[in-house]
């Protein structure tokens, strides 16, 4: 229940905290600015695309820059929240969902009709908005634009936009400022400049495939795709140092630094979903679900779906690996022993050694997913996967009437499911309503994996100051992972989960100072106590010893 | 099986029902007229604010309760009859008890102005107050300017909300400066400016006389007792202070001065009955420098720990440790561990130190006979508890905490840290002392 209510009935002002003269200009700036963008979508031809697209994009950048401007640099250093449940668009209101809509239908148009934002098929010339872009593409690549070098500039232009935002909001912060340089540097230099300039290296004879550096296995959910990894490998010197790269971060890059400072090393201050989530969807955290329904449902999907992610990749690697172990030694046999031994040996590790941190539930989840996984395995390994035949209609209500083999049809059914619908459509599409991280806390697998290490080995956790908390609620309230930080900061015990991707916003909204993420040692980092400090020092030996 | 009745669903009486149940099978209820569930009332500003919504201060889901066998029951208690143990309900209903903790918070203070029960004046402590600012002040075209009276800790809340919707208010401080009888001089100044940085218009040294009433029985403006001025206004803040709710009990027998008399075991006059948290009242004396009634939020919630132990059996002693609190003055966090007075007692001296940018300061007081370090107030640096704590406990002396200062920083990371520069500032001071 709202003490506000009716606040965004009206059209004309929907908000009670009224904006200034100066950020209606900026607004409408702005607005000119996307103006533009759906002419090009409407196919209208401008003469010169190069100086329209320059003026689009930098009446976006310009008019948000303006208006953050105006909106926090007229007043004191502090917390800038007041009326977000109030504000038609940050509290689910009509405008709320007008944006949640667009956005959504954005997405579905991006991910299955790119010809309708001008694509141009077999050879064509691009039109409408993907041709809008051809001048910046060529600029950089060398090449004309596609609907992904669309999305990927809008993607980096609203990260830098925001991002921006978000620094003067914060400006007293300079965890929340340091944190936003960092994800506009990874977004702008590894996933959009870099990659494109690096295209210009490809000829007839060599060519590598696009490489957001940062993108990591399984969230790159491609990165070891027959087609990726022979190009790759046909890449000589380069191309390997890139495979091995990859596989040299999930396995040893990603653990240390998870282990040294937990997975915000990547969620929040590198990874370009966190990124856009952090900055464009900052306005959404707190519509995040904090209730135990929504955790429990948290915890089912995301292990599934890294799952889902394993099975899939390991499908798609024994396919293409030979049978014949006189060619090359590494046969899909060996492929599927070495990484059943692998799982195996990890989970026992995990079961042996952190067995007195994992309650029933956790146990039994972790025996039940290993189990899935391995069936998959066993099975992967008696049958030729080309040769089992899957008709695509009956997963898509017959609109892709193909027949897939086994492997493949798993491999698109991940890309359209898990790449396309949830992170794209649900997980961004859904910022107004879900809030801005249902993609990091339900389905990503890459965070999965992170967040089964920062909450059994990891030296990172959020620190409760004493008996300070005040059960306000700010910390939850913030949380756009959902975690009710409350629920542990008023027991006084540190807070250790795996879903904390470490972006500090509970610490800076926190009133009484009662939140301080931190490294420490693994010693005493989850500290259940039944009674606070401040209270009798025997009370406390007394109920506190267990 | 015994019944333990709480009056009061605030922090005390939702700790002790808590601890109860982790420690028996007792039949537990616990009354309130004020909401269906337990929330949080610190964060009632929040709301105003739209920082939240209301359910987001309730600390626990509404299935809580019913899981851990709690019984609620909405309902404002008349009077009490210890003799057959019954409670007479104002709705007409009764209940009866084994035990009774008597956990019914503050009220308000008002002195006897003139217009002090019209609609718009009123104080900031329950859910009802929120909504009645909600209706009296949704924006700053039906409420013109407020008037706050009274510079405290609600008082500069009040503030800080009705500045967020852009409401031009009028802060009537009795004294010379901002919560000067708490707060050191050096503190209390800078609070000021900032009190004025945010455009409210602090007026120090003035008192309220009376507030004049329009002719639908609104607040319509108000007088000044020092100058006669008149304030055009349509709500009016109470916030000078807050005292024991404890009117219900007058016709019962237990025991009230100012609060619920308890001696140290939180036990009233009547066998079986008890008192916690902002209502409850040291029968001899505060314990140690504490004050007899504390309405603190973490002294409600030791209250409550301590005695749920006496409830289930093991009747002990309310023996709260060191003395600490925080607050947030707008922008400015306010910590404070040991003990600080607005003035140094007898054998006390204080060490301050402010930043150049007028946000950040603190205080360090400390016994000039021993050099022990006694307490800290620190503005717009976050410290930790614990080592506070600890070197209270180890009677510390000042050169050492100054000079461990930075183990005691709690500030995010990578913000600028300010210890070498009070060192310094410590040290220089003794030289030239």
């Amino acid at each position: 229940m709202s003490n506000k209510i009716d606040h965004s009935m009206s059209l004309a002002t929907p908000d009670a905290l009224n904006i200034t003269t100066k950020q209606k200009i900026a607004l409408a700036a702005g607005l000119v600015g996307l103006f533009i963008l759906l002419l090009a979508v409407f196919n209208v031809d401008f003469p010169n695309r190069a100086v329209f697209l320059a003026i689009s994009l930098g009446l976006v950048i310009s008019g948000t820059v303006v208006y953050s401007r105006e909106a926090y640099l007229t007043k004191l250093e502090g917390i800038k929240n007041d009326g977000a449940w109030f504000k038609s668009i940050s509290s689910r209101g009509v405008l709320g969902w007008a944006l949640g809509v667009f956005l959504t239908t954005f997405y579905i148009v991006l991910y299955f009709f790119p010809k309708y934002l001008g694509l141009g098929v077999d050879g064509a010339a691009n039109t409408g908005l993907v041709a809008l872009f051809d001048p910046l593409s060529n600029l950089l690549s060398g090449n004309n634009a596609s609907q992904w070098f669309v999305y990927g500039t809008l993607y980096t232009v609203a990260i830098l936009a925001f991002g921006y935002k978000f620094m003067l909001k914060y400006r007293h912060n300079r965890y929340q400022q340091l944190r936003t340089a960092s994800v506009m540097f990874f977004q702008t230099a590894f996933a959009f400049v870099i990659p494109e300039l690096m295209a210009r290296l490809n000829s007839d004879d060599f060519s590598l495939p696009y490489n957001d550096l940062k993108n990591m296995w399984p969230l790159n959910y491609y990165a070891f795709d027959q087609w990726r990894v022979d190009q790759f490998i046909n890449a000589q010197t380069v191309g390997l140092f890139f495979l091995i790269l990859g596989v040299v971060m999930i396995f040893v890059i990603s653990p240390f630094l998870t282990y040294k400072y937990g997975k915000r090393w990547y969620c929040s201050w590198v990874c370009g979903c966190g990124g856009l989530a952090e900055t464009a969807g900052d306005a959404f955290r707190h519509l995040s679900d904090k209730g135990t329904k929504a955790w429990k449902f948290e915890r089912w999907m995301i292990n599934s779906v890294l799952v889902f992610s394993v099975v899939t990749t390991v499908a798609v690697i024994s396919t293409y690996l030979g049978y014949d172990s006189e060619k090359y030694w590494f046969t899909k046999s060996v492929f599927l022993i070495s990484i059943g031994v692998f799982l195996t040996v990890l989970l026992a590790g995990i079961l042996y050694y952190k067995r007195e941190e994992l309650n029933k539930s956790a146990f039994k989840g972790a025996i039940g997913f290993y189990i899935l996984t391995i069936a998959f395995l066993v099975f992967f390994s008696f049958f030729d996967l080309s040769q089992i035949k899957i008709n695509a209609s009956y997963f898509s209500f017959g609109l892709n009437q193909n027949t897939y083999n086994f492997d493949s049809a798993l491999r698109s059914f991940y890309g359209f499911g898990i790449g396309s619908i949830f992170s794209g459509v649900i997980g961004t599409g859904f910022y107004p309503i879900l809030g801005n991280r249902t993609w990091c806390r339900m389905g990503c697998p890459m965070a999965t994996i992170m967040g089964i290490q920062q909450r059994l080995f990891s030296r990172f956790r959020i620190t409760t100051n004493g008996g300070q908390c005040i059960s306000c609620g700010n910390c939850s309230n913030s949380c756009e992972m959902g975690i009710d930080v409350r629920a542990y900061a008023q027991k006084g015990e540190n807070i250790v989960r795996s879903s904390c991707v470490g972006c500090g916003v509970c610490s800076a909204v926190c009133p009484r100072g009662v939140l301080k993420l931190e490294n420490d040692s693994m010693d005493g980092r989850i500290n259940p106590t039944e009674v606070l400090l401040g209270n009798d020092v025997d009370l406390m030996d007394l109920l506190n010893k267990n | 099986m015994e019944h333990v009745v709480i009056i009061g669903n605030g922090i005390s009486g939702v700790t002790v029902a808590r601890h109860i149940r982790k420690n028996s099978n007792k039949k537990i209820t616990i009354v309130s007229a004020e909401t269906d569930y337990f929330f949080s009332r610190t964060a009632l500003m929040y709301i105003y604010m739209g920082h939240m919504k209301f359910e987001h201060t309730q600390p626990y889901e509404n299935s809580f309760w019913k899981k851990n066998n709690i019984e609620l029951k909405k309902g404002f208690v008349k009077s009490i009859d210890t003799a057959s143990k019954t409670l007479q309900f104002a709705e007409g209903d009764s209940l009866q008890y084994d035990k009774l903790v008597i956990a019914t918070g503050s009220k308000p203070n008002k002195f006897g102005w003139p217009g002090q029960d019209l609609e718009g004046a009123q104080g900031l402590y329950s859910k009802q107050d929120l909504d009645s600012i909600e209706r009296n002040a949704p924006d700053n075209k039906t409420c013109k300017r407020a008037v706050i009276v009274g510079g405290g800790l609600i008082g500069i809340e009040l503030a800080e909300m009705l500045n967020s919707r852009s409401i031009p208010v009028t802060f009537l401080v009795r004294e010379n400066s901002f919560w000067n009888g708490v707060l050191p001089e050096g503190e209390s100044a800078m609070i000021n400016r900032h009190i004025k940085n945010h455009h409210i218009d602090l007026r120090l040294g003035f008192n309220l006389k009376e507030i004049k009433s329009d002719e639908n029985g609104k607040v319509k403006s108000i007088v000044i007792t020092e100058t006669e001025e008149e304030i055009d206004c349509n709500v009016v803040g109470l916030t000078a202070g807050v005292s024991p709710n404890i009117d219900f009990l007058k016709s019962s027998t237990i025991e009230i001065n100012r609060g619920v008399l308890v001696n140290r075991h939180l036990e009233t006059n009547i066998p079986d009955v008890y008192a916690i948290g902002d209502c409850a009242e040291q029968r001899d004396s505060g314990i140690g420098e504490r004050r007899p009634i504390e309405a603190v939020w973490y002294t409600g919630r030791m209250m409550g720990e301590t005695l749920a132990q006496t409830i289930c059996g093991n009747r002990i002693e309310y023996k709260p440790g060191h003395w600490f609190n925080s607050a947030k003055f707008l922008d400015i966090e306010y910590q404070t561990y040991g003990w600080v007075y607005a003035k140094p007692r007898e054998n006390e001296a204080h060490f301050h130190w402010k930043h150049e940018d007028d946000t950040k300061c603190i205080t360090v007081c400390y016994d000039t006979t021993n050099n022990t370090f006694l307490g800290i107030n620190t503005f717009g640096i976050r410290m930790r508890h614990e080592i506070f704590d600890r070197w209270l406990t180890e009677k510390r002396d000042v050169d050492y905490v100054m000079k461990n200062l930075p183990e005691a920083n709690f500030d995010p990371e990578f913000y600028k840290h300010f210890e070498k520069d009070i060192l310094a500032a410590y040290n220089n001071k003794l030289q030239t002392a």
